[in-house]
């Protein structure tokens, strides 16, 4: 940090962070600054640190050791409000919004304006609408929030931030559930936010955002500094291997493989969520089908629609040439169909249980003794996915909930294979999960498909769909918009048929879903 | 060692929501009733008089087979209300049948609980398939029965006189102990014992009893998982009204006079607080039948202690309300520095 020296401190600096929890190193000596409109990249795998340094300097949490300047001065954050009142606001990966209220008494909430100690709703209402205006969201200020998309909520948050006059905004993985559009729109209003002098400090898995926002990265290891990149050294491979330590190849990359007969063949299926749209396509055994495209785009939809969980309205599916009518999961999965769903923790594990419990659960009814649990059975099936699935846990009796996303995406993943399904359905399969155990399951599909297993998965990671798909379906407000052959990939060729033109991709912001 | 930071950020709060493991619970609660016990024997010499175990054993036994029923649809994520109603239910309509209405016995027992599984399979159709809330339903449920039951007797107080000596031996039965002398088993506890062990078999040893307990955590996650959620929301249900209702039959044989509109009143909150003061959590999917049981004794020794240490009885729900929101403060407590420990010690791992 002495190497570029600067007349004026820094606006943030932080010296020797510590920070241990029951007596384990979170945080080691960590160290960064941050100059005044700077968009500063904070990188890391899970469990690398960057979370537990965002809430120190958000006020959520207090350092054990180490101090935090503002402006060359050394100040105590002991709680959000400390923060907030020097001007460093945080916005969470999960949003803190009140869905229930309006847009203008979200971005006032806790300190409301008052007229003879009423809430002056005028003002409120005034206010927010600048302030919306500033962040490029065309809503209304009584718009009530839940009808607002991920990324419109996001844009109400940075509102309120900027209401607060922050100077450091922290970003803690605003793109993980944002579409394309959404995603540049935000990038939009960051760059906007640092010509005006704010400071962002953006935390992110995405390497290509960070390449494409970031004046400066600095990369968190095993909680601590592990390096740092200016804005003409940032690059993918770089901040790979300073992230974790070693060279890995650029990305996964899919050996060819041959495909054989038709395993899923869907005909003109009508979603409950759209069903004006008929879709049509087929997964043949041993191929992976990847499905590209924004959010609401219906992917998830039709992924449902085949599970059963929102019977399809309309069309025929045919598994392995017999027809299956979806009517629950129940159904589905008797049909040989299985799906890894979008939100884990919700639709994919029962948290509080063990893993052996979870991964035995599909399985019960084919395993029952007339009616009654087999122990025997259960235990085999549990440790045999353990092992192969290498889940990196103290032992199959521990619960879920302890573990890393990416072990925990292993177990969802296991508890399917333990059915030995004919296809499988993928929602999102690595998000929140990290460099390593994407990898991990990166394999495990392709070594499933070698088997002979159709799969078919949902992704908003272009590089992940064109990495490892054999073919690529594209949706657009609820249609198939294209298909690609893998020799036909591109990244702009996909998020042409994602956004159905370039003109539309705007649209996904201009108003409620 | 990447993984662990991470790990320990939000372990505690996670653990807490897990709740200490169930034998941790039971032995919690065992401790509380040996202390009521002792405490109870020692300020008054009429607790461990034969006749008084005997008596508290039999209450404990009736209102146990109430608190599993209770105890089946908490484990699967839900409340029932209309336990106490369901109880004045059968236990006025047995009487009112065999007595007022010359049925047979058998078709009478037959009736009142064919009766006991509609209502439950009805609670059960409106909480899964229009989806209203278990709270409404119940209580609902709650008022319709108490009314159907006073108005069916026209309010008249139902006993079966002086006859019907052999059914009432279900409730007032007493078995001798091989060599015990002096103290004779009352026959609700062997009945309970059936009741609990069949209901532990198949909460632990089936798959319907790992599918509620999977519901009652996270029922998304487990319809996704092929389970028919439904069908066993609708299970637990009738589990609760069956077993209420053939409380009802026993409390009604054993004490030979049912006031409709009085019998069984509260009964639904002594379940559910036995139940929850035993290791079940409202959250769903937490509990085990051995800690219900002890739960209900405790309650039941404590309704004992007010009558035998001349406490005046109006005080008696204050002092049970008080005695319970100790015992869940208790478990919190313990809950929290165990969920501390253990972070501590996975987190070294």
């Amino acid at each position: 940090m002495t190497e570029a020296p600067t007349k004026i401190a820094p606006l943030l600096e932080v010296r020797g962070i510590g920070k241990r929890f029951f007596g384990v190193r979170a945080l080691a000596d960590v160290g960064l600054s941050l100059q005044r409109g700077e968009v500063l990249a904070v990188i890391g795998e899970n469990g690398a640190g960057k979370s537990t340094l965002m809430k120190i300097l958000a006020g959520v949490q207090k350092p054990d050791d180490g101090e935090i300047l503002l402006d060359g001065h050394a100040v105590q954050l002991h709680s959000v409000a400390d923060a907030l009142g020097f001007g460093i606001a945080l916005i969470h990966q999960e949003l803190n919004l009140a869905d229930n209220l309006d847009v203008g008494s979200n971005i006032f909430l806790g300190r409301e304006p008052r007229r003879a100690g009423f809430i002056d709703k005028r003002r409120i209402y005034h206010d927010s609408s600048e302030l919306l205006r500033r962040v490029g969201l065309p809503v209304s200020p009584r718009t009530i929030v839940e009808t607002l998309s991920i990324g419109q909520q996001q844009m109400v948050e940075i509102a309120k931030a900027i209401s607060v006059d922050a100077r450091v905004l922290i970003m803690d993985e605003p793109t993980s559930s944002l579409s394309q559009g959404e995603t540049e729109h935000l990038f939009r209003v960051v760059r906007d936010l640092r010509e005006r002098g704010i400071s962002v400090i953006y935390i992110s898995h995405r390497l290509g955002e960070v390449k494409e926002l970031a004046d400066r990265v600095v990369v968190l290891r095993d909680g601590q500094n592990a390096g740092e990149l200016t804005r003409g050294e940032i690059e993918h491979e770089r901040m790979v291997k300073l992230m974790i330590g070693r060279d890995v190849s650029q990305f996964y990359q899919r050996a060819e493989n041959t495909v054989g007969e038709i395993v899923l063949d869907v005909r003109e299926l009508r979603t409950a969520a759209h069903p004006r749209h008929r879709l049509s396509f087929e997964v043949r055994s041993g191929e992976i089908v990847g499905v590209a495209g924004l959010v609401g785009a219906g992917r998830t939809e039709m992924l449902e629609a085949l599970f059963g969980v929102a019977p399809p309205v309309g069309g025929t599916v045919q598994v392995a040439g017999k027809t299956v009518t979806p009517r629950s999961p129940r159904d589905a999965i008797s049909a040989g169909i299985a799906l890894v769903p979008e939100d884990r923790k919700q639709q994919g594990l029962i948290l509080e249980m063990a893993i052996s419990e979870n991964l035995g659960l599909p399985s019960l009814r084919r395993t029952q003794r007339s009616g009654f649990l087999n122990h025997a059975e259960e235990r085999t099936i549990s440790r045999r996915m353990f092992g192969e699935l290498n889940i990196r846990a103290a032992g199959d009796r521990q619960a879920v909930q302890f573990l890393s996303g990416g072990n925990q995406q292993k177990v969802v993943l296991g508890k399917w294979l333990a059915m030995a399904p004919r296809l499988l359905l993928m929602d999102e399969p690595t998000r929140g999960v990290d460099i390593g155990a994407k990898q991990e399951i990166y394999r495990i599909m392709e070594q499933l498909a070698a088997n002979g297993v159709a799969i078919l998965f949902v992704s908003s990671e272009l590089e992940e769909i064109m990495g490892i798909s054999d073919r690529a379906l594209v949706m657009h407000e609820g249609r198939i918009t294209g298909e690609l052959a893998r020799c036909e990939f591109s990244e702009e060729g996909i998020m042409r048929l994602a956004t159905g033109g370039a003109q539309k991709a705007e649209k996904s912001l201009a108003g409620p879903e | 060692m990447a993984q662990s930071s991470e790990i320990t950020q939000t372990a505690v709060e996670k653990s807490i929501s897990a709740g200490p493991r169930p034998q941790l619970k039971i032995l919690g609660i065992l401790g509380l009733l040996i202390v009521a016990c002792m405490v109870t024997a020692i300020l008054s010499d009429r607790f461990t008089t034969p006749y008084n175990i005997e008596n508290l054993i039999r209450r404990t036994a009736l209102f146990g087979i109430l608190s599993i029923g209770a105890a089946f649809v908490i484990i699967a994520g839900g409340i029932d209300l209309s336990i106490g109603s369901v109880v004045a239910l059968t236990g006025c309509l047995l009487p009112w049948l065999v007595v007022q209405q010359k049925w047979p016995v058998g078709g009478a027992l037959c009736a009142v609980l064919g009766l006991s599984l509609l209502i439950g399979l009805s609670h059960g159709l409106l909480i899964t398939k229009l989806k209203i809330q278990p709270f409404i339903v119940t209580l609902c449920g709650l008022l319709l029965y108490r009314g159907l039951a006073r108005g069916l007797t026209r309010d008249q107080t139902q006993g079966f006189e002086n006859g019907f000596e052999q059914l009432r031996l279900l409730s007032t039965g007493k078995i001798a102990i091989p060599f015990v002398q002096g103290f004779l088993l009352p026959a609700p506890f062997v009945i309970l014992l059936i009741v609990a062990a069949l209901s532990a078999v198949i909460l632990n040893q089936t798959i319907a009893g790992r599918y509620l307990r999977a519901l009652g955590r996270n029922e998304q996650a487990a319809r996704y998982s092929g389970i028919n959620t439904d069908r066993m929301t609708i299970l637990a249900y009738m589990m609760c009204s069956l077993l209420a209702g053939f409380g009802g039959l026993l409390f009604v044989l054993d004490v030979n006079s049912a006031q409709p509109s009085d019998f069984g009143n509260f009964y639904e909150l002594y379940a559910i607080a036995a139940a929850v003061l035993g290791g079940c959590s409202l959250r769903g999917g937490e509990g085990t039948i051995i800690g219900v049981l002890i739960g209900t004794a405790v309650m039941q020794v404590l309704r004992n202690s007010i009558t035998l240490l001349d406490i005046p009885t109006q005080m008696e729900f204050a002092i049970i309300g008080a005695v319970i929101l100790a015992g869940v403060v208790a478990d919190e407590l313990i809950t929290r520095w165990a969920a501390r420990r253990r972070a501590v010690r996975e987190a070294a791992a």
